[in-house]
């Protein structure tokens, strides 16, 4: 156990240098920084000089060992743009993201398991006919299109919601959260719905396949045999075994929605993380970044660590290996 | 369950909303935030504009451009190099400090240190003596006769105020930490900033003791939102009152909506294209074996070529205004008879092209931005397709401005855009950028490596010469000078446009500047 530890924290390790390298080689085609950072008026001398200072002007491998000597010091250092420290702007920014995927998630799974199996159930009813066709328009509709016709049918002709921004918020200390007040979940319902438009449609056919399978097997039919309930067979034997696989992707999702919430907080001026960074890219301000990606890379290594601790404990099978 | 709690929410956005309705507060949005509060730091439009909110000048202009006091009352050229400034008495920066000689010497001082981004607005100031405490001496190395129109974009810090918080110096970019000026701020001007979220929310408030005018509105609030059309909506839907940068293709659906506004004014900003005069061959095809832009009669077959008019009607719908010079009405030393467009006539193009040596044209690239200026990309486009008419067959290279602006500094281009406003509003600041040769101290932006000796000294006596008389006869001698010599191809002056609800009124601006503290909200 300890060993599979060790193991795959190394290889996390090593995932991370790898993404700062890869992305410390793209900068360098992103633009010059230099020109978003001084006025027009400047002089030619006094741009050198920035760049001097900076550093920008030393090959792109010191650059990158010097960042990686600053990451492991614990220094982000401070936004070309803002001029404001890189940690701070990943704190302020880190709720509001984390609190847009989780809602989204949840709205995903709330809505998404009972659809699945009732569509699994009665393949013929009328409603899981609507349902399946609605589900195709919702994964074929691109994100920032649905976030403006919320924006337009909600916020622009009906005026129930707030079109942008997040607000209602209370401040916890280090978190300021948006989930205590119903003005906060008037700004997160439209882009939560919009974000988990697509991880809903996904769980939900995901559900409905594994429950039609699981449903053809022989214990089902053994347990038909025991005279069980319907209720028993549906809830406790089948939708139970077809969870397993869905947990896996539910988990991997959770992953993506985070780090690539991009569209939909551009959309609904969410300040969040996928804001910040097309921000951070239109400037090219290289801190940010990198900061991000180094933050994106960290996730997901933690997150596929986590996901392999469970199969471990799940599956007795590979434990014994 | 589901359906109640989203009733519940419907019901509260809508409190929401009708309790954010306070008759005083307005509510501005607009692409980008201010890159930072320090005012010596950034020398960036947006900054500028969320700084004269908080911070006063020396000097500053009216809605109509017009120099008027500020914490200067009155100035003269006492000689041509020394100037007096008699400051205005009574004065307090927004934590109660009174304000004097001191601040002022304190704050220019602090614009003119290296790791500033306002030193080409002072860097002509040798002297600064306290005469007495309202009354200020400025020594410049030579006559600088728009000293003045500079002042109005270096703003009045508080001595003591930096000098406690500790940014007696604008940051460096090499500081680790963040500096206290980032965030707070301590001003003259008509609001008092109260709470600042970089990016995301900036929230002032009426300054009670502003000296120029009773301030009406009692809190302005603003919100960055970069995405155009949830700009929009966010006007559309009440959520937002002001917005200083609307995209151009919903003007005619915002005029269209009851209880919003729209007004328009020429922006100081003209729109032109820039042809390298200087290289020996052209970067983007070598083959060539000579550069056809060192020739004036391909330039002027280029600019005959291009039909500014067709680009205004169906590109610009209307809101620009085809240009003959690459300056604005509105700058000093801007002439309406050198305004005039070299008429459209591809025959006439195509003639010129031959007796160049090139009946056949010739490839090129033109090299564009696609986010800097308004619908930058599409009139690149239609350039294009109208230079293959004569034969000049250009291939478009639209990227983002940062790689755009990058691939110009480093000479990379042969053929570009590029658009140019007028900061100090006077037309030596176009030559000293534009037209000068280039190198390390001026003409950082003469791409087009245009180079004329006469003229090079022509601009250097423009910025010395107090005789306004013999200074505009100069200009005007280097405006008809590069427009005959066809230095670059001018296109349009853009066009500012404010999209409001109708409560608001303001005064528009043609530096895209928002005078909040003119505002009323009925």
């Amino acid at each position: 156990m300890l060993k599979f530890f060790a193991i795959r924290i190394v290889q996390g390790a090593i995932v991370m240098l790898v993404v700062a390298l890869v992305s410390f080689t793209l900068f360098r085609y992103l633009g010059d920084p230099v020109n978003s950072m001084v006025s027009e008026d400047a002089t030619i001398e006094d741009r050198e000089l920035i760049r001097e200072s900076l550093g920008l002007n030393d090959p792109v491998i010191i650059q990158y060992f010097r960042f990686i000597g600053n990451v492991v010091k614990g220094e982000l250092g401070l936004s070309f743009r803002t001029r404001s420290s890189v940690a701070n702007l990943l704190a302020q920014r880190l709720p509001a993201t984390l609190e847009l995927s989780l809602v989204s998630a949840l709205f995903a799974l709330i809505f998404g398991i009972p659809m699945g199996v009732y569509t699994a159930l009665k393949p013929r009813a009328l409603l899981s006919k609507f349902t399946l066709v609605g589900s195709l328009i919702g994964i074929s509709i691109p994100t920032f299109l649905s976030g403006l016709l919320f924006i337009y049918v909600f916020a622009v002709i009906l005026g129930w919601l707030p079109s942008q921004g997040r607000g209602g918020l209370v401040d916890l200390g280090l978190w300021k959260t948006s989930l205590l007040t119903f003005e906060g979940w008037s700004y997160i319902i439209m882009p939560a719905i919009t974000l988990g438009l697509f991880q809903l449609t996904l769980i939900m056919r995901m559900v409905r396949a594994e429950m039609l399978e699981v449903m053809r097997t022989d214990f089902i039919k053994f347990a038909r045999a025991r005279g069980l309930s319907n209720r028993m067979i549906e809830y406790r034997h089948a939708l139970k075994n077809s969870l397993v696989p869905v947990v896996t992707v539910i988990g991997l999702q959770l992953g993506s929605v985070v780090a690539f919430a991009i569209i939909t907080e551009s959309v609904f001026n969410w300040p969040g993380l996928g804001q910040m960074f097309i921000q951070a890219i239109s400037f090219v301000d290289i801190p940010v970044m990198s900061a991000y990606l180094m933050f994106v890379g960290a996730f997901f290594v933690a997150l596929n660590l986590t996901v392999d601790i469970l199969y471990f404990l799940i599956d007795p099978r590979l434990r014994e290996q | 369950m589901v359906k109640r709690k989203a009733f519940m929410f419907l019901f509260v956005a809508l409190f929401a909303l009708t309790s954010a309705a306070n008759a005083k507060t307005l509510r501005w949005g607009f692409a980008s935030d201010a890159l930072t509060m320090d005012p010596h730091s950034q020398n960036e439009s947006p900054t500028i504009n969320m700084l004269r909110q908080v911070y006063g000048t020396l000097v500053k202009r009216t809605a109509g451009l017009k120099i008027i006091p500020d914490l200067a009352t009155s100035w003269e050229a006492a000689t041509p190099t020394t100037w007096i400034f008699n400051l205005r008495k009574g004065v307090k920066f927004h934590d109660g400090s009174a304000f004097t000689a001191e601040d002022v010497k304190f704050s220019l001082e602090r614009a003119a240190h290296p790791s500033s981004d306002y030193k080409p607005y002072v860097n002509t100031i040798t002297g600064i003596k306290i005469i007495n405490k309202y009354k200020i001496k400025i020594t410049t190395k030579a006559p600088d006769p728009i000293l003045p129109s500079y002042f109005t974009y270096v703003f009045i810090m508080d001595k003591q105020w930096s000098e406690k918080q500790g940014v007696t110096a604008p940051a460096n970019f090499k500081a680790n930490e963040e500096s206290y000026a980032v965030r707070n701020t301590n001003g003259t001007g008509p609001f008092i900033l109260v709470s600042r979220e970089p990016d995301l929310r900036t929230v002032f408030k009426r300054n009670p003791d502003y000296y120029d005018g009773r301030v009406k509105i009692d809190k302005l609030v603003y919100t960055p939102i970069k995405e155009a059309s949830t700009r929009v909506a966010a006007l559309l839907s009440n959520e937002i009152d002001f917005l200083n940068d609307p995209p151009v293709q919903d003007l005619a659906r915002l005029k269209a909506t009851r209880g919003i506004k729209v007004m328009s004014t020429p922006q100081i900003r003209t729109i032109f294209l820039g042809m390298d005069q200087s290289a020996k061959t052209l970067r983007s095809n070598p083959d060539l074996g000579k550069n056809p832009l060192a020739d004036k009669r391909v330039r002027e077959a280029m600019y005959r070529a291009i039909d500014a008019v067709a680009i205004q009607k169906k590109i610009m719908r209307g809101l620009s205004v085809p240009a003959g010079m690459i300056t604005a009405p509105g700058v000093h030393g801007y002439d309406k008879n050198l305004d005039q467009r070299i008429p459209y006539s591809p025959k006439v193009a195509k003639r010129l092209l031959a007796d160049a040596g090139y009946p056949n044209g010739f490839k090129i690239r033109l090299d564009c931005p696609n986010d800097r200026y308004i619908n930058d990309e599409a009139i690149c486009q239609a350039a294009v397709s109208m230079l293959a008419r004569i034969g000049v067959r250009a291939s478009l290279n639209a990227q983002p401005k940062s790689i755009h602006f990058k691939s110009l500094s480093n000479s990379e281009s042969d053929f570009y855009m590029l658009g140019w406003g007028v900061a100090t509003l006077d037309s030596e600041y176009v030559f000293r950028y534009l037209v000068h040769t280039r190198s390390p101290k001026i003409g950082a932006w003469n791409h087009a490596n245009y180079s004329n000796s006469e003229i090079d000294a022509l601009i250097l006596s423009i910025q010395k010469e107090v005789d306004n008389k013999k200074r505009d006869k100069m200009i005007h001698k280097v405006w008809k000078t590069i427009g005959d010599d066809i230095t670059y191809l001018p296109l349009h002056h853009q066009v500012i446009n404010w999209a409001m609800s109708d409560k608001v009124n303001i005064p528009i601006q043609a530096l895209n500047e928002t005078y909040f503290y003119q505002a009323t909200i009925d």
